[in-house]
């Protein structure tokens, strides 16, 4: 039925728009009054933290893309005349840079936060799905933004990302020379990826707003795992979460300004200050540090295109994660066994890490085998035998009960 | 790597090599080598390049490096940042030449450098590079510290680690013998030597002393912006600092009723 919404807002101008769109409603609801469990502990910022990351990215790029070039005989110079001649540009271009690794860190945290407390579990599972394709699409845009600046690493990382694709067959060959746009990683390869690594952030805000549309209707997970009983285990999101976020935010701030100001290239590779040369292969391709467990789980695998299944793999059975996953306890506070066998997943996952990181010789071989198997044992053995077996821990009644001790 | 490369990169390799655009780059040898650790100026969060050394490497840089490595990120206006006065750094400029696009018969032009002046090119282009070193392109300068590991280190040692081969290590035509690059054989001879040049303010050209001036030039040409990068870091982190204890204490105030 049509008509106004019925706003009540002291100021006119805010209640006039209101009673006709009611966005300042919506806002009130979902972020004002909306109502949150009580009990978050601070690896609940993570969600805020990487959004505030995107936006920064989003603003930040656009600067850069005003005075970049992507062409190949201009781009790397036109990073380096950011840096030297634009007003502030070393500081946009440091931000943005080192902001691709920020990202990473705080999605990553924000992923296994989930793995721990269960957060992936019904009535959960489209948004655990929905947080999987903003990580795949992540992956893709931060790829191709590190092609822009042309140098080594840029172009021969192009080179052997796009090249996996060839080992699909009969399809294979046409998507790299679609992905390429020719028949080498050359001109319109980077300014197909250019226009892709503008796009794919604004995708990356749809499905964000999907993301958080879902976690508003089935609402939060929270460290003890246990549904809201009621409202007595909820405060609403402000003042309680936005303060509580803003701390976390602060903190994760010097982190990403200490990069920026004091280490701008320690998390970035050398070889990529070297302008691209299609006709010399640095000694080492090695991607950036948050794709190196992938990398190891594609170097591991002796045949190529199970490699690249595999590596595509590791990031698919999250999406059955939440069917994987027998238990029907959340919170690995509540099941002993899991809890340790999460931070041995973790171990692995840093394990994979340091083994892309290394020439695969000796003993990284092997490790990266054993590591690579234990990545997927984890997630299609272990985890649906363990909900069997475990027996968890009591739950408690209630969230206010167990924070409150009862008083309530 | 190897791996990886045979499975993934061969493939391109054969496309270009097919196209006859190939022409095999060195391959480092896979031995780590241990660069000796220097004292730098610029290190640390307060750090930044020693200016009156970083001087005297331009003036390296001008009457050693120039001959063969560009360094075409540079301006000669840049050079207020390194401590020179304009009219130093205009006089600097208009001792070069430099083409300065057409006349009005439509002919090319050149003339004195101005402060706009990019650092002159030392070769025309790469072929006549390549004619000219025997086959290599001498690397732009303008970020080498940044493009090498452990760059600052790496400069010096190179500069420094010149001399015979050891027993037994056959040399490559026209290759010199350097402890500290990858693989030992480069094909820039010795750029250093005692008393090369002579220092305008009078401090003894040794190698040593060379290759650390050098150093930090090629540091503060990588960074221009690291002084005013590190200032506002400082403040940038003060504030942050400071605003971390407000919002905690605004949170714990907060949420005093509700705990």
């Amino acid at each position: 039925m049509a008509g106004m919404n019925k706003s009540e807002f002291p100021n006119p101008v805010v209640n006039w728009i209101d009673s006709r769109l009611p966005i300042f409603t919506m806002m009130q609801k979902e972020y004002g009054t909306f109502p949150t469990p009580r009990n978050f502990n601070y690896f609940w910022n993570f969600g805020a933290l990487a959004m505030v990351t995107l936006m920064v990215m989003i603003v930040t790029g656009i600067f850069l893309a005003m005075n970049y070039q992507p062409n190949v005989d201009l781009a790397f110079d036109s990073v380096q005349r950011i840096r030297r001649d634009v007003n502030y540009g070393w500081l946009i271009q440091y931000i943005h840079m080192n902001g691709a690794s920020m990202f990473f860190i705080v999605t990553y945290i924000h992923i296994f936060r989930g793995l721990y407390y269960g957060s992936y579990k019904t009535p959960r599972e489209l948004l655990w799905m929905l947080g999987v394709v903003i990580l795949l699409l992540m992956m893709a845009t931060a790829f191709m933004g590190y092609v822009l600046p042309w140098g080594q690493m840029s172009y021969w990382g192009a080179t052997v990302i796009t090249n996996l694709f060839s080992a699909l067959p009969v399809v294979g060959k046409h998507i790299v020379t679609l992905l390429w746009g020719g028949f080498s990683v050359d001109q319109p390869t980077l300014n197909r990826f250019f226009s892709l690594h503008y796009l794919l952030p604004f995708v990356l805000i749809g499905v964000v707003f999907l993301h958080i549309a879902a976690l508003h209707i089935v609402g939060s997970n929270n460290p003890l795992g246990i549904d809201v009983k009621g409202p007595q285990d909820t405060l609403p999101f402000h003042p309680y979460y936005t303060i509580k976020d803003s701390v976390g935010l602060c903190v994760f701030f010097i982190v990403w300004a200490f990069f920026v100001f004091f280490a701008p290239d320690y998390l970035g590779d050398p070889a990529n200050y070297i302008p691209a040369n299609p006709l010399q292969t640095p000694p080492e391709i090695v991607p950036e540090w948050y794709f190196l467990p992938f990398y190891a789980i594609l170097r591991s695998v002796p045949d190529k295109l199970l490699g690249v299944l595999m590596m595509f793999g590791a990031i698919l059975v999250l999406f059955v994660l939440p069917w994987l996953d027998t238990s029907p306890v959340r919170s690995a506070k509540f099941r002993p066994i899991y809890k340790w066998l999460f931070w041995l997943f973790a171990v692995n996952c840093i394990v994979l890490g340091m083994c892309g990181a290394h020439k695969p010789e000796g003993i990284w071989v092997v490790l990266g085998r054993l590591s690579t198997a234990y990545y997927f044992i984890h997630f299609l053995l272990i985890l649906p035998i363990l909900g069997k077996l475990e027996r968890p821990k009591p739950l408690p009644e209630s969230i206010s009960k167990a924070v409150l001790g009862g008083a309530h | 790597m190897r791996a990886l490369r045979n499975m993934l990169v061969r493939p391109a390799l054969a496309v270009a090599m097919a196209a006859g655009l190939f022409t095999a780059g060195a391959q480092a040898a896979e031995e780590h080598i241990r660069l000796p650790e220097q004292h730098w100026h610029s290190s640390g969060m307060f750090g930044s390049p020693d200016l009156a050394s970083a001087q005297r490497g331009y003036q390296v840089y001008r009457e050693v490096c120039a001959a063969c490595h560009g360094m075409k990120q540079l301006a000669f206006r840049d050079l207020t940042g390194l401590g020179l006065t304009e009219a130093q750094a205009k006089a600097l400029a208009a001792a070069v030449t430099v083409p300065l696009g057409v006349n009005d018969q439509g002919e090319p032009k050149e003339g004195p450098g101005l402060l706009s002046s990019r650092f002159p090119a030392p070769w025309p282009n790469e072929t006549a590079a390549r004619a000219r070193y025997n086959g290599a392109v001498p690397p732009d300068l303008s970020v080498m510290v940044k493009a090498r590991e452990d760059g600052q280190n790496y400069v010096y040692a190179l500069m420094t680690g010149y001399g015979d081969p050891p027993a037994g290590v056959k040399m490559g035509d026209g290759m010199n013998y350097n402890k500290y690059f990858p693989g030992h054989q480069i094909a820039m001879p010795p750029p250093l030597s005692d008393g090369r040049i002579e220092y305008a303010d009078g401090t003894k050209a040794t190698v040593d002393q060379m290759a650390r001036d050098v150093t930090e030039f090629l540091t503060w040409a990588a960074n221009p912006e690291m002084v005013e990068r590190k200032r506002i870091g400082i403040r940038v982190i003060l504030f942050l600092m400071l605003m971390t204890i407000v919002t905690y204490v605004v949170k714990r105030r907060v949420w005093a009723d509700v705990h």
